[in-house]
């Protein structure tokens, strides 16, 4: 026996470009707004990520450009301003420093690295604080620095890769022709930690030609304490400046957050167009038959049968829109990333778009009522046909 | 046009068979259409009564009035005035009509409707198409009284074949099954050949015959073409409106 949800969806069929056509328009919008409640998701997680990763909430670096500055503090690169190691005495003795450590980035070109070269950055850290401060580098082989003066390497799980080094090889830094020791490759983080070559502070200071020289101070304060008088106290320090992550965070999150608006705002018009589209579809649907919707009530069927079977055509065509717009946002998504990454100005190390089937069942349920909304005007106007209407066009 | 000659059809043609309860009674039914300052009477002072099992077939001129009247009969339309009775109940009594849900259900109750154009859903079997009375009024028994239909009128082997694959003949049969698969009383049929060649159009007019012979079906018709409205046991004629058969 047939159903009225048979009907409905062979009615469809009747014009399968049309409804095809329309049900792309809707999967489009869904794709769009899938890929952006993901974006939304995967870039806060993956900011938070890397700043939780960190391991310290401040960091002091030399007066300049605080974007520079956050920069530093989440993509790594050489601080081009120094500032002098003898201030880390003075903020660690402030009561609501808990550590410090301090660190020296300095950076040199490649020949060999890539096609055409690259850029390898070394930072030089306290082996004392450190790897204290930063609990969440585990190593995938070998150790720590033997000694803070030690000619010696941990690799990050990419450089390590890149370079194609193991604990035991030689690392040779470009340009200064020094050989040193990897003693230690890390495990994946996902930050940027993986591309780093961490090497004790005294030695890249010695190498370098930077001695008593700091890119940039590390301060993890105590949990009790007053952050935001000691920020203030901070500030007034000469000569550096000090970012907090709360700030950057939120520098970054209201750069980024413009960006979302504007596809936030695509997204909406997208949807209210195939809203729009979808409305246009069943009206004319509708209007084509009339004399059979006519037919079907002389036949019993009530306004209310005549609504439904309407309306059943508008939620199948918007619940088929949501399902291929949210399986295309799952397909896409490494697309999309690579897509975001190209434009935006920073992105943090991890998953950028994260879609998981919540996320798609949410789009999906979303577009499902948009067109269950979207049906009612065009299946109450169905309903509300009249019987005769069937045959006026065959009065005499 | 109110004159003796009208007045005497109608009376005549009012006449059901003696003694029995008539399935529509119809007294001085009016309809008026309004085209600007000009009143049109398309039904013009009608009466008259159709016994249950009578096959009655309208005839006359176009914009005589006859897919009116076949239209108020049927409830599909009310009149301007006059009064309407369905088997003992009131449908229409000068201006007070029934409302929409309970036309709804006496239209599904008594009635099935054959028209010109089949109306056939091109995306359903032949058999889903027969079928579709029963998706909005469920019944006991529904499948097998497509089968009882479709066997009736002859097309049981095209059961499974979309409307687009057989001929015009077959489609209007489909169409008489679906109006009949609810067991009407009444089968109000509006040009029902006007799409078919002489040929279907003679096959048409045997299963009516039959099926108001066999079936005692009551049949109320209306058609251009005399051949089928010989088939009926009563022909009325319509002029302008108004009743013009002579006894």
């Amino acid at each position: 026996m047939i159903n009225i949800f048979q009907i409905s969806y062979k009615n469809l069929l009747r014009k399968k470009t049309r409804s095809v056509l329309t049900v792309l328009g809707i999967a489009l919008a869904a794709w769009v707004l899938t890929s952006l409640l993901g974006f939304n998701r995967g870039y806060q997680n993956s900011l938070n990520k890397d700043i939780d990763n960190l391991g310290y909430q401040m960091l002091v670096t030399a007066k300049g450009c605080p974007y520079e500055a956050a920069t530093l503090m989440l993509k790594g690169g050489t601080g081009l301003r120094y500032m002098n190691a003898s201030i880390v005495d003075s903020i660690a003795a402030q009561p609501e420093v808990d550590a410090v450590t301090p660190m020296l980035m300095q950076a040199v070109f490649d020949p060999n690295k890539g096609e055409s070269g690259g850029i390898s950055a070394y930072l030089g850290v306290d082996p004392a604080t450190f790897p204290r401060m930063k609990g969440t580098l585990a190593m995938k082989s070998g150790a720590w620095f033997s000694d803070p003066a030690a000619r010696e390497a941990v690799l990050g799980y990419e450089a390590a890769e890149l370079e194609q080094r193991e604990v035991g090889d030689m690392l040779l830094i470009p340009e200064l022709d020094v050989e040193i020791t990897v003693v230690g490759v890390l495990d994946r983080t996902g930050t940027q930690d993986d591309g780093t070559i961490f090497m004790p502070l005294e030695t890249v200071q010695e190498i370098f030609g930077q001695q008593g020289e700091l890119t940039g101070i590390g301060i993890k304060v105590k949990s009790e304490a007053d952050i935001a008088a000691f920020e203030e106290r901070m500030y007034r320090l000469p000569d550096v400046q000090v970012v907090s992550l709360s700030q950057v965070k939120n520098t970054i999150m209201t750069l980024v957050s413009t960006a979302k608006v504007m596809v936030l705002s695509i997204a909406i018009i997208a949807v209210l167009i195939a809203v729009v589209g979808v409305v246009n579809t069943i009206l004319m649907s509708v209007m084509e038959r009339r004399q059979e919707i006519g037919i079907l009530k002389a036949m019993g069927a009530k306004a209310g049968d005549i609504f439904k079977l309407i309306w059943l055509e508008t939620v199948i065509l918007c619940a088929a829109g949501g399902v291929v717009g949210s399986a295309l946002a799952v397909v896409t998504a490494k697309f999309t990333e690579v897509f975001i990454r190209g434009v935006l100005p920073f992105t943090p190390s991890g998953g950028l778009v994260s879609i998981d089937w919540r996320l798609a069942l949410l789009t999906l349920g979303l577009v499902t009522l948009i067109g269950i909304l979207s049906g009612i005007y065009p299946s109450w106007k169905a309903g509300s046909v009249r019987p005769l209407e069937t045959i006026r066009s065959e009065v005499e | 046009m109110n004159g003796s000659g009208a007045k005497s059809a109608d009376r005549i043609a009012a006449t059901a068979p003696a003694g029995v309860c008539p399935s529509i009674t119809a007294e001085r039914l009016v309809k008026t259409y309004r085209r600007g300052a000009e009143s049109i009477h398309a039904v013009d002072g009608v009466s008259l009564a159709i016994a249950p099992g009578e096959f009655v077939a309208f005839i006359g001129p176009s914009g005589s009035g006859k897919t009116t009247l076949i239209n108020i009969l049927g409830c599909l339309d009310n009149p301007t005035s006059g009064r309407l009775e369905l088997c003992g109940r009131r449908i229409f009594d000068e201006g007070i009509a029934l409302g929409e849900a309970k036309l709804t259900d006496i239209r599904r109750e008594m009635f099935g409707y054959v028209f010109q154009k089949f109306y056939l859903i091109p995306t359903l079997t032949v058999r889903e198409n027969v079928m579709l009375p029963f998706v909005f009024w469920k019944k006991p028994g529904a499948e097998r009284e497509v089968d009882r239909i479709l066997a009736l009128l002859g097309i049981e082997n095209r059961g499974g074949h979309l409307p687009g694959e057989i001929s015009g003949g077959e489609m209007q049969r489909v169409a008489i099954a679906r109006a009949l698969v609810n067991k009407p009383r009444i089968l109000m049929a509006d040009e029902p050949t006007g799409n078919l060649d002489v040929a279907r159009s003679e096959e048409i007019a045997e299963i009516l015959k039959d099926l108001n012979a066999r079936e005692g079906l009551t049949i109320v018709l209306v058609t251009h073409n005399m051949a089928l409205a010989k088939k009926a046991g009563r022909i009325i004629e319509l002029r302008d409106g108004k009743l013009h058969t002579p006894a």
